[in-house]
């Protein structure tokens, strides 16, 4: 005869466990949840000070000045167009190589592509930043002065620009892109692949009209996440991009919405602090529309 | 006995080490059925793949003999084997429409063997799916996705994906274990209209319907054809006994 435990020791660990378990489960949740409140009751202050206009739309940038301005639309547009050129040359390059894991790689060149990409997403971002200041900047530099020769107007920024920048942030994202298309390219059936080969296609035609439009959402999915990356990095793209508030032209320094804050958080006062927190809240309110467009995309998924 | 379409001469194949056909020669002939039966992993899907030259995707694939198609070897050097595929056209047994509408699956495989024009991708759409005995039931959902369909709708339009490249054989991997009775019976209706124009070969372990819808039947072993012989004397009198206790359900 089985017989079952009732007795009471077993039923008070059991419900302390499933209190333990749901703490913990909150905890995520109420950082969530006072990261949001915080963002808010810190960024909107300025806002409501110097108003939306002329911080959002205003180009310029001068919180120390007798008659300090809080322009922050350059590097609102830094971001959002660093971003995207780094989304650009970034995910191509990672989803060719998750294809190319995937699909084509024998097996001893997958076992080391592989774990060079996983390590490639172990590396602090730190030191991105300083290979990129220690190889990109001076290649930059000196393509800056082979183009800007004879301009009067160009200010040299001895190659600390947007595309030392971008350059950077597309390297970071391929780890992400990798790993998450080449999951979604794995996952698509191989009778699919199969019906095609058996159609008379040949494995590129596969690859690229039933393979990849197969991994259509997780590819996507792959590509918001990338960009998610790209948006929230400060610390690599700090040492690389010059950190001067500019409109992002390539050859130009630059500040991002990260960098922003990072450099100038430790100093800053009064109104001036509270607008870096407002561009604090710009960046939150990106990575949430990320974020969302990423869960429905998901959604959509499973509806299919 | 008609010309034959596929032959296949002392057809060897090995997994690694197993020995998953063995010595296999059979003639195939030109507009019949041909049903390959016999319990699972005794290499008849085996055998299928390698009339279309599927079983080279397969890693650690060794084979020997020949395989040849109205005479002309298939695994030759002169075999282009995009040109063989769309000469000899494969249905799985999971019904697997490509994520796209119901126009495009059709058009995929005539498009990727060149043909551009409009009108006569129109015209091969509606063919096929008329052929495929699906016509009445999509001509108003065109260019809708393909992954709404029924199960049995699937597998037809599959079907007529295949034809719509104008195969001359069609490779039937037990195209109806996935489907309900109805859409199976719809399926072997239109395997027995097909046969007048195209060669089918078709593995199954459903005897009956290796009875009801095929000409010749291949009863596979082991690895080994054991018998191959017409399908009304291979159920009526097989010669060999392990056919005769195979057909009559004592094992398998």
């Amino acid at each position: 005869m089985v017989r079952y435990r009732t007795d009471t020791r077993t039923r008070t660990v059991e419900k302390a466990a499933r209190i333990i378990f749901s703490l913990c489960a909150f905890t995520a949740v109420a950082a969530v949840f006072s990261i949001t409140i915080y963002m808010i009751a810190n960024g909107v202050p300025a806002v409501l000070q110097a108003g939306w206009k002329e911080i959002l739309f205003s180009s310029v940038w001068q919180p120390a000045a007798q008659e300090p301005s809080f322009g922050i639309l350059y590097v609102i547009l830094t971001s959002v167009v660093g971003t995207f050129l780094a989304v650009l040359l970034g995910v191509p390059i990672g989803l060719f190589t998750a294809v190319f894991l995937a699909e084509a790689a024998p097996g001893w060149l997958a076992a080391v592509i592989r774990p060079a990409v996983e390590l490639l997403a172990g590396i602090p971002s730190v030191i991105y930043g300083v290979l990129g200041m220690m190889i990109l900047n001076p290649f930059m530099y000196r393509l800056e002065q082979r183009i800007f020769a004879d301009s009067w107007t160009h200010q040299f920024t001895g190659g600390a620009n947007l595309l030392s920048a971008v350059i950077v942030l597309a390297v970071m994202i391929l780890p992400t892109v990798i790993s998450i298309s080449e999951a979604a390219l794995r996952a698509v059936p191989p009778e699919l692949k199969a019906s095609s080969l058996a159609l008379g296609a040949s494995p590129v035609e596969t690859i690229f009209q039933v393979t990849i439009p197969a991994a259509r959402s997780g590819i996507l999915a792959a590509v918001v996440l990338g960009v998610g990356r790209a948006v929230g990095e400060a610390m690599a793209i700090s040492l690389v991009s010059g950190n001067a508030v500019n409109l992002p032209l390539p050859f130009c320094s630059v500040r991002f919405l990260t960098t922003a804050i990072v450099s100038e958080m430790g100093y800053a006062g009064g109104l001036h602090r509270q607008v870096l927190f407002t561009i604090g809240l710009v960046l939150f309110v990106f990575i949430m529309m990320i974020n969302g467009i990423l869960s429905s995309i998901l959604k959509g998924e499973k509806r299919q | 006995m008609s010309q034959s379409k596929i032959s296949t001469d002392k057809l060897n194949l090995y997994y690694g080490a197993k020995h998953a056909l063995k010595d296999i020669t059979i003639k195939i002939r030109s507009n019949t059925v041909t049903a390959l039966i016999g319990p699972s992993g005794c290499g008849k899907s085996t055998f299928l793949r390698s009339l279309n030259r599927m079983n080279e995707l397969t890693d650690g694939v060794r084979m020997e003999g020949k395989v040849y198609l109205d005479g002309e070897d298939i695994y030759g050097p002169k075999m282009d084997v995009t040109r063989l595929r769309k000469r000899v056209g494969m249905v799985f047994q999971q019904p697997n429409p490509f994520p796209m509408s119901i126009y495009d699956n059709i058009a995929y495989g005539p498009k990727v063997h060149g043909v551009k024009n409009k009108e006569k991708l129109d015209e091969i759409v509606e063919r096929s799916l008329k052929q495929a005995a699906i016509w009445e039931e999509v001509e108003n959902q065109l260019s809708k996705t393909a992954l709404g369909l029924s199960g049995g709708q699937k597998q037809r339009l599959c079907i007529a994906r295949a034809l719509a490249v104008e195969p001359e054989v069609l490779l039937m991997d037990e195209p109806t274990s996935a489907l309900d009775p109805v859409s199976t019976l719809k399926v072997e209706e239109l395997i027995s209209r097909l046969k007048s124009q195209y060669t089918i070969v078709i593995v199954t372990h459903n005897m009956q319907q290796a009875a009801r819808v095929s000409d010749d039947t291949a009863f596979f072993l082991m690895g080994e054809m054991v018998e191959f012989d017409t399908t009304a004397r291979l159920f009526v009198h097989p010669a060999d006994k392990r056919t005769q206790e195979y057909v009559t359900g004592k094992f398998g």
